[in-house]
């Protein structure tokens, strides 16, 4: 693995007048937890879909290597296909029949659903679809995850869950992850590093760094100061009492 | 769609209706409010079907009419499913052809019995040509507006995982919108089946179409309401069999909401 797996290198993207993405840059590293979060609108989803080749960029170039998958908010697994059937999609590139059974059973095992093989998603609750939905994301030779608000359509506890879930999983499998989330929650919770995006035309705001070893707790005093920075940085506070350090300081980490 | 619970005793239920119906019908002829050459009673229709029964021209008459309705049918779904795939896939045929698509689904099927007529004679090729004009048009539009309303998110899983070409037609497109077929399919079966009569009639000299009219010529409405209530049984019995491809387990997703 190289040491970059995704370059974003003075990007931009514009829709007709529209500018959403300005002259951004970014690297994120093998095994890296990245959450980009943003106001409304910022560009964050564009950002995914050009770190996923299904968009191009204006101008500026995207580099990735190794295969990367996209976890979808919902509706991502195809509710013609059984639970089983959707996760063997991601194993349909191994020759052996037996092989993909094996490793099929393991990534139901590995979810918690392994009498679920032949359930269709609209036979499953919201939280038990978006599991197959990671273990269809995490299945297989993948390298990096793109997630797009992924638990954003479950309630507020099973959203819990699936963090730890997530954080679990990750565990077991590693990966590098980039999860947009407008959920300050998810990303302090989870990532290792959360790049905040400014109003559209989106630039990057600033860089949190979370040096805290997964799964986290949501009380940990380090999760809630960064959510306290991101309140800030998004402002959502009016400042007093917040502990903004210099380091976090508005351009810090901006490509130019 | 929530799952009924119907008890031997709810059931029971429609069969009370059918007596009363029968009963009604019974009393109303010995009343004699109609002429009995225009009215007939129970005994005398349940006579005339077991003669036309024994004659084997019932079953003639049906096999005739199913062929005509299957060829038809057939025919519609073999050639409309793949246009409405073609027209759902591409905006600009979409564009171009289903303005004239709609005109005919408007267009009564009816309205087309004088040039069957013309064209085809009398027999069996009017009547297919009619249960053709009857399903392919709707057949077209069910499937190209189910084509059109597959969610972008599938087009992408699908990318993702690289299913192509053949693959991507069989394993995403057509399990896709499979559901609102099945519905169209269902909805053009029954309406096939009502156009047959009404082809029959005119253009036939046999299937059941003709037979009631056959036997109204012949004065008999004995022979007139049997029937009727073959051809009402069997358009019953047509929908059920096709209710059976919506409990497929790959296409319930689409029903269970």
């Amino acid at each position: 693995m190289t040491s970059s797996l995704l370059k974003v290198d003075r990007v931009s993207r514009s829709f007709g007048s529209l500018e959403v993405l300005r002259d951004l840059s970014l690297e994120i590293s093998a095994g890296e937890f990245v959450a980009i979060v943003g106001p409304s609108g910022s560009g964050k989803t564009t950002l995914l879909n050009l770190l996923s080749g299904y968009d191009t960029p204006t101008s500026g170039t995207i580099t990735q290597s190794g295969v990367v998958r996209m976890v979808y908010q919902h509706d991502g697994l195809f509710p013609w296909k059984t639970a089983g059937e959707n996760i063997s999609m991601a194993l349909r590139y191994l020759p052996d029949k037996a092989e993909r059974g094996r490793q099929l059973a393991e990534m139901l095992t590995l979810i918690g659903l392994e009498g679920f093989a032949d359930t269709y998603p609209h036979q499953l609750s919201g939280g038990m679809r978006q599991r197959v939905e990671l273990a269809r994301a995490l299945a297989g030779k993948a390298d990096t995850l793109l997630m797009d608000e992924p638990f954003s359509a479950l309630d507020y506890l099973t959203r819990l869950r699936m963090r730890r879930e997530l954080a679990r999983l990750l565990r077991e499998r590693p990966r590098t992850v980039v999860l947009v989330t407008h959920d300050i929650e998810e990303a302090a919770q989870l990532a290792d590093r959360i790049i905040v995006l400014s109003e559209r035309p989106a630039q990057i705001r600033c860089e949190l760094t979370v040096n805290v070893p997964r799964p986290r707790q949501l009380t940990h005093p380090e999760v809630i100061e960064t959510m306290q920075r991101l309140l800030v940085e998004l402002g959502m506070t009016g400042g007093e009492g917040a502990p903004v350090t210099e380091e976090v300081s508005e351009g810090l980490g901006v490509g130019d | 769609m929530k799952q009924e619970i119907l008890t031997p005793k709810l059931k029971m239920l429609s069969l009370l209706v059918v007596l009363v119906v029968v009963a009604l019908w019974a009393v109303l002829f010995s009343k004699g409010f109609f002429p009995a050459s225009s009215f007939p009673s129970p005994v005398q229709v349940v006579k005339g079907f077991g003669e036309e029964a024994r004659s084997g021209r019932l079953f003639d008459d049906t096999v005739a009419s199913l062929f005509r309705v299957s060829t038809g049918f057939g025919l519609a779904v073999f050639l409309g499913i793949p246009l409405g795939l073609w027209l759902g896939l591409k905006l600009s045929a979409r564009a171009a052809f289903l303005p004239a698509v709609n005109f005919f689904r408007s267009l009564s099927p009816l309205a087309w019995i004088p040039f069957a007529i013309l064209w085809f004679g009398i027999g069996d090729t009017p009547a297919i040509f009619l249960i053709f004009m009857t399903s392919f048009f709707p057949l077209v539009l069910a499937t190209a507006s189910a084509v059109a309303s597959i969610p972008t998110v599938h087009f992408r899983v699908a990318q993702d995982y690289g299913f192509h070409g053949l693959e991507f037609l069989t394993q995403v497109t057509l399990p896709a919108i499979m559901p609102q077929v099945i519905t169209g399919l269902r909805v053009t079966a029954g309406l096939s089946w009502v156009v047959v009569v009404a082809a029959e009639m005119i253009a036939g000299r046999d299937g059941l179409g003709f037979l009631i009219w056959d036997a109204r010529n012949q004065l008999r409405p004995d022979l007139l309401v049997a029937g009727m209530i073959v051809i009402g049984v069997i358009g019953v019995v047509l929908d059920r069999l096709l209710v059976q491809l919506t409990l497929i387990p790959s296409v319930r997703w689409g029903y269970d909401k």
